[in-house]
Order: C-alpha cells, then sequence, then structure tokens
C-alpha cells in the first residue's frame, strides 16, 4: 500500500480502535463483573472496586460451592464434543475423500443433504429425539447428545473438507506410484500429508459448534450427568436461594471462553480460509 | 445409531449397465466411504422430522399419555389459531430482518476495511473480530445481559446524558428495549461470519476492473456500485441466505435474557417451552413443523427472488 499520509495514519488509527472496542468491550465486560464482589454488582460501575478471586474459587475451588456442578458439566462438555468431532471428522474424511476423489452418483446428492441438514432448524428435531431419548433410554446420556451433535458437525465437516480435497494435486499420488511406491505408501506419504491441515481445521470448526451447542444441551438432559457448559450456565442459580449467581456465571464464562480464544486465535488463519470454504454456519 | 450407519450404503449398486466395471468399481467404493455419512445425516434429521410429522397428527401430552388420540391436523388448527403462535413468528421475522439488514452493513465495511488495510492491521483487525466468533453464544448473551441490566448493568450510568436512558431503564421490563439488546447481542456475535464471508467475496473481484473504473473517473460510489458488489453478488446471497436462516433460529440469547418475556418470545422459544416445558408433545411437534416449514420457505424465496444458484456459489458446478 505504500507510505500513508499523516492524515490516513490518524483515519486508520481510529478505524483500529473502534473495531478492536467493538470486538472486545462485551469481553472485557464480562471479565470484570467476574472479578467483582457481590457488594460491587449493583454499583453501576464497569470495573470491580476490589479486585476478587471469590467466583474463580466458587466454581473452581475445592470447597467451592458451585465447584462440582461446573467441572461436571466441564467434563460433559468436553468428553461429548471431542467424541462428536472425532465421530464426524471421520466420517466427512471419508464422504469428502470420495466426492473429491472418485466419479460416482450421488455426490452432488450428498452435499446437497448436507446442505440441507445444516438450514435444519435444531429445535425441530428436538421435540421428537426428546421423547424418543427417554423412550429408549438415551435421555441425559452421553450419548443421547453426541449423535444429534452430529447433525450440528457433519454437514460443515464435509462442505469444508470437500473444498480442501479439491484443492489437493491427486496426481501426486500416482507420480509416487510411478516412482516405485504401493498405493498405500503414495496415499500416505504423497496425501496424508496435504489433507492433514484441511482436517485438522475441519475438526477445529466442529467443535467449536459442538461446544456452542445449547438447544440439545437444556432440552435432552436433566442432570449432571451429561449436562454440558452452556446448558449448566443457563440453569446455574447459585449456592442458595439468596445468592446472586452474577458473578460465578461470569467466571465461568470466562474459564469456558478463554480456551477457546486462545485456539481461535492461534488457527486463525486456517479458522478464516475453512470458514469461507466451506462457508456454511455453525 | 453408529452401528446402522456402517452397514448401510445401498444406492451404488443401481449403476447403468454400460459401465465400465472399472466405473462400477469405483461408484461401489464411493458409497462405501461416502454412505455412513449420508445414512447418519438422513438418521438425525430426516428421521426425527418424521416422526415429528407423526406425532403432530396426535393429541399427546406426556403428563397424561393414556389420553392420546389421533386428532388429524388439530394442533395445526390450534396453533395457527392462537395469537401467540403469530406474534412469536412476527418477533422472530423481525428480528431476522434487522439483525440481517445491521449485519450486511456492518460486515461489508469490516470487509472493507480489512481488505483496505496495510498488511499488519489487517491481521490484528481480523484477529479482532475472530473473538466474537469463537465465543458461545450463551456467555455472549449474558455479557450483554449483565451489562443491561438493571441492577449489575453499567450501561445507563455510562449512557444515562442519552435521552430517554436514565439510571432507572429496565431494559428487560419492555419489548422494544429488550428486543433492542437481543438483536445487539445477535449482530455482535454473527458480524464476524458474515464479513469473513464478504472479505472472501471482495477478493474475488478483480482488481484490474476496479483501477480501470479509476482511470476513467468514477467516484468511490460509483465503483462501488458497478464493479465491486457486481462481482460479489454471489458472495453476498449466500451469506444473507445463511445468516437469515441461522437468526430465524435464534433461541440462545432470547433464554437467557428474556426467555421470551414481555412479547420477545420467538418461535424456537415457543416450540422448546411447548413441548420440554409443558410436554405438549404433539402440539410442540406441530409447531416444530412450522418452523421447518418456514424455512423452507425462507429458502424457496431466497432461491426463486435472488436466483441464488447456493451448489454454484459454492464452487459445486
Amino acid at each position: 500500500m505504500g507510505t500513508l499520509s499523516g492524515k490516513q495514519k490518524v483515519a486508520w488509527a481510529a478505524i483500529t480502535v473502534v473495531v478492536l472496542v467493538w470486538a472486545l468491550f462485551p469481553v472485557a465486560s464480562i471479565i470484570a463483573t467476574s472479578f467483582k464482589l457481590p457488594s460491587d454488582l449493583s454499583t453501576g460501575n464497569f470495573l470491580p472496586t476490589t479486585w476478587s478471586w471469590t467466583n474463580y474459587e466458587q466454581i473452581l475451588g475445592p470447597d467451592g460451592s458451585a465447584q462440582e456442578l461446573f467441572l461436571s458439566s466441564l467434563r460433559n462438555s468436553i468428553g461429548i464434543s471431542l467424541i462428536a468431532t472425532a465421530i464426524s471428522s471421520v466420517l466427512a474424511t471419508l464422504a469428502a475423500y470420495a466426492i473429491a476423489r472418485l466419479d460416482f452418483p450421488g455426490r452432488k446428492l450428498i452435499l446437497t443433504t448436507a446442505l440441507g441438514v445444516s438450514i435444519f432448524p435444531v429445535i425441530s428435531i428436538v421435540t421428537p429425539l426428546f421423547n424418543l431419548w427417554r423412550n429408549i433410554g438415551l435421555y441425559d446420556t452421553w450419548p443421547g447428545l453426541i449423535i444429534p451433535y452430529l447433525s450440528l458437525t457433519l454437514p460443515i465437516s464435509i462442505w469444508t473438507l470437500t473444498a480442501f480435497f479439491r484443492q489437493i494435486p491427486w496426481e501426486l499420488e500416482q507420480a509416487a506410484q510411478v516412482d516405485g511406491a504401493t498405493t498405500w505408501q503414495a496415499f500416505r506419504k504423497a496425501i496424508v500429508p496435504l489433507a492433514a491441515p484441511g482436517v485438522f481445521t475441519t475438526a477445529l470448526i466442529a467443535f467449536f459448534i459442538a461446544w456452542n451447542d445449547f438447544v440439545y444441551g437444556i432440552s435432552l438432559t436433566s442432570t449432571e450427568a451429561a449436562r454440558p457448559v452452556p446448558a449448566a450456565l443457563a440453569f446455574f442459580s447459585g449456592a442458595s436461594q439468596f445468592e446472586d449467581p452474577t458473578g460465578a456465571i461470569s467466571a465461568a464464562a470466562v474459564v469456558v471462553t478463554i480456551p477457546v480464544v486462545v485456539l481461535v486465535l492461534l488457527f486463525q488463519r486456517q479458522i478464516v480460509s475453512g470458514l469461507t470454504q466451506g462457508a456454511v454456519k455453525g | 445409531m453408529a452401528a446402522k450407519a456402517t452397514r448401510g450404503a445401498g444406492p451404488g449398486k443401481a449403476s447403468k449397465p454400460r459401465k465400465s466395471d472399472r466405473a462400477r468399481a469405483e461408484a461401489r467404493l464411493g458409497w462405501w466411504l461416502a454412505g455412513p455419512a449420508f445414512v447418519v445425516m438422513l438418521a438425525v434429521t430426516a428421521y426425527p422430522i418424521l416422526q415429528a410429522v407423526y406425532d403432530s397428527l396426535f393429541r399427546y401430552r406426556l403428563t397424561a399419555p393414556d389420553d392420546r388420540a389421533f386428532v388429524g391436523l388439530g394442533n395445526y388448527g390450534v396453533v395457527l389459531g392462537d395469537p401467540v403462535f403469530w406474534q412469536s413468528l412476527g418477533v422472530t421475522t423481525l428480528i431476522m430482518v434487522i439483525t440481517v439488514a445491521i449485519e450486511l452493513v456492518l460486515g461489508f465495511a469490516l470487509a472493507l476495511v480489512m481488505h483496505r488495510a496495510v498488511l499488519r492491521l489487517r491481521g490484528l483487525l481480523r484477529t479482532a473480530i475472530l473473538v466474537p466468533y469463537g465465543i458461545i453464544t450463551v456467555v455472549s448473551a449474558f455479557a450483554w445481559f449483565y451489562a443491561f441490566d438493571i441492577s449489575s448493568g453499567y450501561v445507563n450510568s455510562w449512557f444515562d446524558w442519552v435521552p430517554g436512558i436514565s439510571e432507572d431503564l429496565n431494559w428487560f421490563a419492555g419489548t422494544g428495549t429488550s428486543l433492542f439488546v437481543i438483536i445487539a447481542s445477535e449482530v455482535w456475535k454473527t458480524t464476524p461470519f458474515i464479513s469473513l464471508l464478504l472479505l472472501a467475496g471482495l477478493a474475488q473481484v478483480p482488481g484490474d476492473l476496479e483501477e480501470a473504473a479509476q482511470v476513467d473517473g468514477a467516484t468511490w460510489w460509483q465503483r462501488m456500485k458497478r464493479v465491486v458488489l457486481p462481482n460479489m453478488k454471489a458472495a453476498i446471497m449466500v451469506a444473507v441466505l445463511f445468516r437469515a436462516l441461522d437468526a430465524f433460529r435464534i433461541f440462545d440469547n432470547v433464554f437467557i435474557m428474556t426467555n421470551g418475556a414481555n412479547g420477545t418470545t420467538v418461535l424456537s422459544l415457543l416450540a422448546y417451552r411447548t413441548s420440554i416445558g409443558r410436554l405438549e408433545i404433539g402440539l410442540g411437534s406441530a409447531i416444530s413443523v412450522l418452523l421447518f416449514i418456514c424455512v423452507i420457505i425462507i429458502c424457496f424465496i431466497a432461491i426463486k427472488i435472488f436466483k441464488v444458484d447456493l451448489a454454484g456459489a459454492r464452487g459445486e458446478k
């Protein structure tokens, strides 16, 4: 872009500040709230007058009143999201490989189905599942969330991976075979290294989507056995009836947000390319 | 259900006779690889919606299971005859239209800023706008709720110089003010997505065309209107359609902030409350099916009116 004039520099600085404040302010807001003492909550100030770890002790500390509730939901969220991501990554990788590489009737049908599934209103699926899961004993269990999560993670995984796989020069495989590699060696040495980043990115996006789920989480669980973090946050009502849970919820929100934001920032380049290629929102 | 999926891979067999063995083998392999994903997708969506259609034809309450009886389209009559349904359809549509309109403008502005910024600044800006994307909707809803809430909020004391805002304004006590906060949080959370799509669209606009227009003396606005926007049409349509469908399903922030109070009940919340809250499976299923039909109608309108070729716009020719 060359050198900027002084006026342009000021303009860009102003734009940058506006965008940064817009993007980060709500995050700063919940962080500030999470450090407030109960007495500080209703002062109308943005920052706490005294910074306190009390809320974090409540959800993470060994004697914390909400510790059990929070940690079990954290465990559920991590486990359920990881398993759903793993299953959908395997299935989507196979499917996307077939779509990008093989010539067979029905490729378009699969992609269209994936598109259709991704626009499906989650709540339309939840009502029948709620009843069915109760009848067959999947209500309030891990599989009872993992299976519906596939409706969220599979479509975007298939679209994103197909887009990634289409860019892979598959001739490399043949070239390696000409050079004397076996079929498997050729695939493993030439294709897997090229495909792996795409699979990783897709898995990351799928994980975010599963981690973000709320409707399934509140509808298909009822106890700490399977309730994921977002649902637990919504139903968290303080240690006693008279305790305001604002601080504890804010602290829990910060704890579940920071790892995800760190992941997003670490892999931002891949996520942006994955999102725009797959172009399906979760 | 996963076990069932590994077995299901049939349709490849129906290949035409003139095909060579090789082509047939490839087709079979293709379905063996892609079949499981296909079957799982059908199992987790097509099956439940069919079940919902079936359930919606019965008077069926979990609190009185023996009272179950076939009522035909009776549930739909009840739902469509209830002003609550129409009100939540209206609120949902209103939220959808406003958020998509704001996000399109805001997202385009952000995309332009990122597109024009020097490289170092571009990285910083992209990093910043990815933060809302990474945050759970529920967390974002709580952040906005606590900021505006009359007891824990600071917005009132910050903006009490604005006419209409005072220390004792309870944002969540009225429809308009509640919707304002809900829409603001939705816009904040999902604009990054739309702006990344538009940024990708901007990158596809041929630079020499724009330069040529500039040399010919076209103003900034003329260049936008004649060169940039027409070349981005596909990206804009895809972004709008997907955000519209997504906004139509809005649930998380409404549940957290108002739980539907003061006329802010959206369709998803109405379905949730009917079936899972009040255990009215029959009525709830009818609402679920109607919601599904609404989504199909939105798709249909978008495809017919705006002539979006979804497959084409996404690189699938």
